[in-house]
């Protein structure tokens, strides 16, 4: 690799190079990049024809009925046969991705739409939620994704709105009467709606604009609650329960909505897609993500203006990153997350077939097993989330290690050439060229700080 | 096979070694007190812990939560400790903790990343200061010089983060790499200060012994009963720190609490028993506090959980605690004591227990508190009563 740019294009925009790479990006790195914004970017059909949230998640629910025993063995026979096979095929279509930047996108958001398998009745449907709701709207409207987002029973679930049940609607009414509860709806969606995933915190809503967005979705749940009792169906995919519907009109940010059943949530939620505050929001974690830790607030500015005058269109948004001058300018400006730095070794050594613990055990070891952030929030973003002494060390550790499995086939020297080249330091190359083995010259390559950044 | 290291977290140039050089020269510097937080992240829900099971109020509240007077120990014919809790009743009759009801910092939102980061940055406000308010503290006490502080878990928590130098301990289960190989990486990351800076600190890594006889205990229990141990050796130890943190995940309940919540407690009454044990002598030189970022509502939601709330419970235990004690003022659950109608009323702020445990125990000047640790605080006075004198 010859040029500054193509290493930005790989790495900042991509998981890395893996050899051969730099043939595809050279000459025209920006190009590459928005040749892979394509409106529907689906995984490829060896992938897609897993199963459908809908289907692992009937199958919990229908177990759920013959009692606690069932529905756990039910649990782990789909972490087995749906979770964990889906994840390893995921983490391995991105080693070898010929479209790496769709891969980044996903990623991010599906990190702003954090799931965790900690819930574990969705848990083994997660990888699908991903399919479903996040990647087909990645260069979409951010409204979809958001729609898709908050109605898909995975979400539904991790922030408990499945528990929620307005004061005024008969389950409502029935809970007070029965429990004498005065508290029926649970907040925690709505909450983090507004506070993570549209507005941000400074979005300037009121904790009534929560209940109130509380009760607009109240009653948005997924087909196998009560299906015992005869009242819906009974399927694992979206359903709207107007037991549990709040009734009457409801006012979020000084805005009026009319009672309308499950259309009056999803009119909240287009106009929070397009209120000014989430654009702000958005744009700094993008530009935190792509340019900065400290993002730059003339890149945020530029890119909420995108965001707000598309109406939120992400396709847009993401050409108008890649052409941020100043995302190519410093081109260590970042350190790789653990998911990036783990692929972008993989892609480097071309280890495409890596097995579940040749991903879950350094990712689980450097702090990032996929959707098992510790909080609704996600991820950190910036080089002190990701870069301590112990966790450096544990890099170094992965890295030592993973070096000495890879057949003694390549010339480190090259090979340094080929995935950091342009930005390798003196330190770096005089270091790789005395080390006293193959492996161990590989390992000093992984672990260097220009590897490990982007 | 696991590997253990404790690190050295540098803050400047020349500050490594600490732990390498003799114990004499840290004898009369050290001092005597020692101060651990523990840090109960998600929000606790203090009246499952501490429950006022003699009041209609709260059965009211919690038509299927409420503890009944079998599933708790009885304090004072009106609180009772959840029975989760009851490996601490000991101390509570020794006289080593104390209990504040209705406790909470002065955030009065309901986000637990801004309620997070207002308490451990003592700011007063969310993202008011790019530091821990433990760790200036900790400037205060020496300088920062001879890294008084010990950071327990994966990262470094904004409470500990700051210009006074640190330690850390974490358990790691990849395998040690070889002193050659760190000789060279070490040299390759001269130039890059961040990689350089966490790499030398990681270097002036050293064994703690007890924690090795932890693997035998269930997985989900083994980082934080680590933990506790490990703080315990090292807080015993002459030249060892003196303030440490620690932290635990999951008490963010607001779905089916009951189970997950009475194995939490159990998990922290055990870790608190643990740094007694490990403690010994020094555990009569010791305040450990336990507080979350805020408390959860009064009453149960609809889904056997409770909602993010205000007031919630504080713990002080140690030989230094005036413990054997409910502090505090308590507002009680009636409709009109509630805070908005739905959170128990934070009478009692945590700004003034850790302002007393900073003055009182671990002997800073209060002008040194209001100036530098908790600015933006004059008006909250240390709480009285809390500490031994």
């Amino acid at each position: 690799m010859r040029e500054i740019a193509s290493f930005i294009a790989l790495n900042r925009f991509g998981l890395g190079a893996a050899p051969g790479d730099e043939a595809h990006v050279a000459g025209d790195p920006r190009g590459w990049l928005q040749a892979q914004i394509t409106p529907d970017p689906r995984y490829p059909l060896v992938y897609a024809r897993r199963r459908s949230s809908a289907d692992i998640l009937h199958a919990i629910f229908s177990a759920r009925q013959e009692g606690a025993e069932a529905r756990a063995a039910a649990i782990r026979r789909a972490f087995r046969r749906e979770y964990n096979p889906a994840m390893v095929a995921r983490l391995r279509l991105m080693i070898a991705s010929d479209t790496p930047f769709v891969d980044r996108m996903t990623l991010f958001w599906s990190n702003h739409f954090t799931l965790s398998t900690t819930r574990r009745v969705s848990a083994p449907a997660i990888p699908a939620y991903e399919r479903e709701a996040i990647r087909p709207h990645i260069f979409g409207r951010f409204s979809d994704m958001l729609r898709a987002v908050i109605s898909h029973p995975c979400m539904l679930i991790y922030l408990d709105n499945v528990a929620s049940a307005g004061p005024n609607s008969p389950v409502g009414r029935r809970q007070i009467r029965r429990r004498g509860t005065a508290q029926t709806l649970n907040e925690n969606l709505a909450r983090e709606v507004l506070e993570l995933h549209t507005l941000g915190v400074t979005g300037g809503y009121t904790q009534a604009d929560i209940i109130a967005l509380a009760k607009a979705l109240s009653g948005w749940g997924h087909g196998g609650m009560d299906a015992d009792e005869g009242e819906t169906e009974g399927h694992g995919g979206f359903a709207f329960l107007p037991r549990y519907h709040e009734p009457g009109a409801k006012t979020v940010l000084g805005r009026r909505y009319e009672e309308a059943g499950v259309a009056e949530g999803m009119a909240i939620l287009d106009d929070l897609a397009r209120h000014p505050a989430t654009a702000q929001h958005i744009a700094t974690k993008l530009v935190r993500h792509f340019v900065a830790d400290d993002p730059p607030a003339a890149a945020v500015a530029q890119i909420a203006t995108v965001f707000r005058d598309s109406d939120g269109d992400l396709g847009a948004v993401s050409r108008a990153l890649i052409n941020l001058d100043a995302a190519w300018v410093d081109p260590l400006a970042k350190v790789k997350s653990p998911i990036d730095y783990v692929l972008s070794v993989h892609r480097a050594s071309e280890r495409i077939r890596a097995t579940r613990a040749d991903l879950f055990v350094p990712l689980q070891a450097l702090g990032q097993l996929p959707f098992s952030a510790p909080s609704p929030q996600g991820w950190g973003d910036t080089a002190a989330d990701w870069i301590a002494p112990e966790s450096l060390m544990r890099r170094i550790e992965w890295a030592r290690g993973f070096a000495a499995t890879l057949p003694a086939t390549r010339h480190p020297e090259p090979f340094l050439e080929a995935v950091i080249g342009p930005v390798a330091s003196a330190e770096t190359r005089t270091w790789v060229r005395r080390a006293p083995s193959h492996d161990a010259a590989l390992a000093l390559i992984f672990a260097s700080p220009e590897f490990q950044r982007r | 096979m696991l590997n253990r290291r404790i690190f050295l977290q540098l803050s400047g140039a020349g500050v490594i070694a600490a732990l390498h050089r003799s114990g004499a020269v840290f004898a009369q510097t050290q001092g005597e007190k020692r101060f651990v937080f523990i840090f109960l992240r998600g929000g606790l829900d203090g009246l499952h812990a501490l429950a006022p099971y003699a009041d209609a109020e709260y059965r009211r509240l919690r038509p299927t939560l409420a503890l009944a007077g079998d599933q708790v120990v009885g304090l004072d014919g009106y609180f009772g400790l959840n029975a989760a809790l009851s490996g601490l009743m000991p101390l509570y009759q020794a006289g080593e903790l104390a209990l504040i009801p209705a406790a909470a910092t002065r955030y009065r939102e309901r986000s637990h990343f801004d309620g997070q980061n207002m308490l451990e940055n003592g700011s007063g406000r969310p993202f008011g200061a790019r530091d821990g308010w433990l760790n200036r503290a900790i400037l205060g006490l020496n300088g920062g010089d001879r890294r008084l502080g010990l950071a327990l878990g994966p990262s470094v928590p904004l409470l500990m983060q700051g210009v006074a130098g640190i330690r850390t301990f974490a358990v790691s289960p990849l395998p040690e790499v070889d002193d050659d190989f760190l000789f060279r990486m070490g040299q390759l990351y001269q130039n890059d200060p961040l990689f350089a800076q966490a790499f030398s600190a990681a270097q002036a890594a050293v064994q703690p012994a007890t924690a090795l006889t932890m693997m035998e205990r269930p997985l989900a229990q083994r980082d934080f009963a680590i933990s506790a141990q490990v703080a315990a050796e090292l807080l015993a130890a002459p030249e060892g720190p003196r303030i440490a943190a620690m932290e635990m995940q999951g008490w963010d309940t607001h779905h089916m609490q009951q189970g997950r919540l009475n194995a939490l407690l159990a998990e922290l009454a055990q870790g608190i028993v643990d740094l007694r044990h490990g403690l010994g002598a020094a555990w009569g030189d010791t305040v450990v506090m336990v507080a979350s970022e805020f408390g959860r509502t009064a009453a149960e939601n609809g889904s056997r959980g409770t909602d993010h709330g205000t007031g919630g419970l504080v713990m002080l235990a140690g030989g230094a605690v005036a413990g054997g004690q409910i502090l505090g003022e308590w507002p009680g659950l009636s409709a009109r004591a509630l805070y908005e109608a739905r959170d128990v009323a934070p009478l009692n702020t945590c700004e003034s227990l850790f302002k007393a445990i900073l003055t009182q125990h671990l002997g800073l000047a209060e002008g040194f508190v209001e100036d530098s640790v908790f600015s933006d605080s004059r008006g909250t006075a240390p709480i009285e009563g809390a500490i031994r004198s």
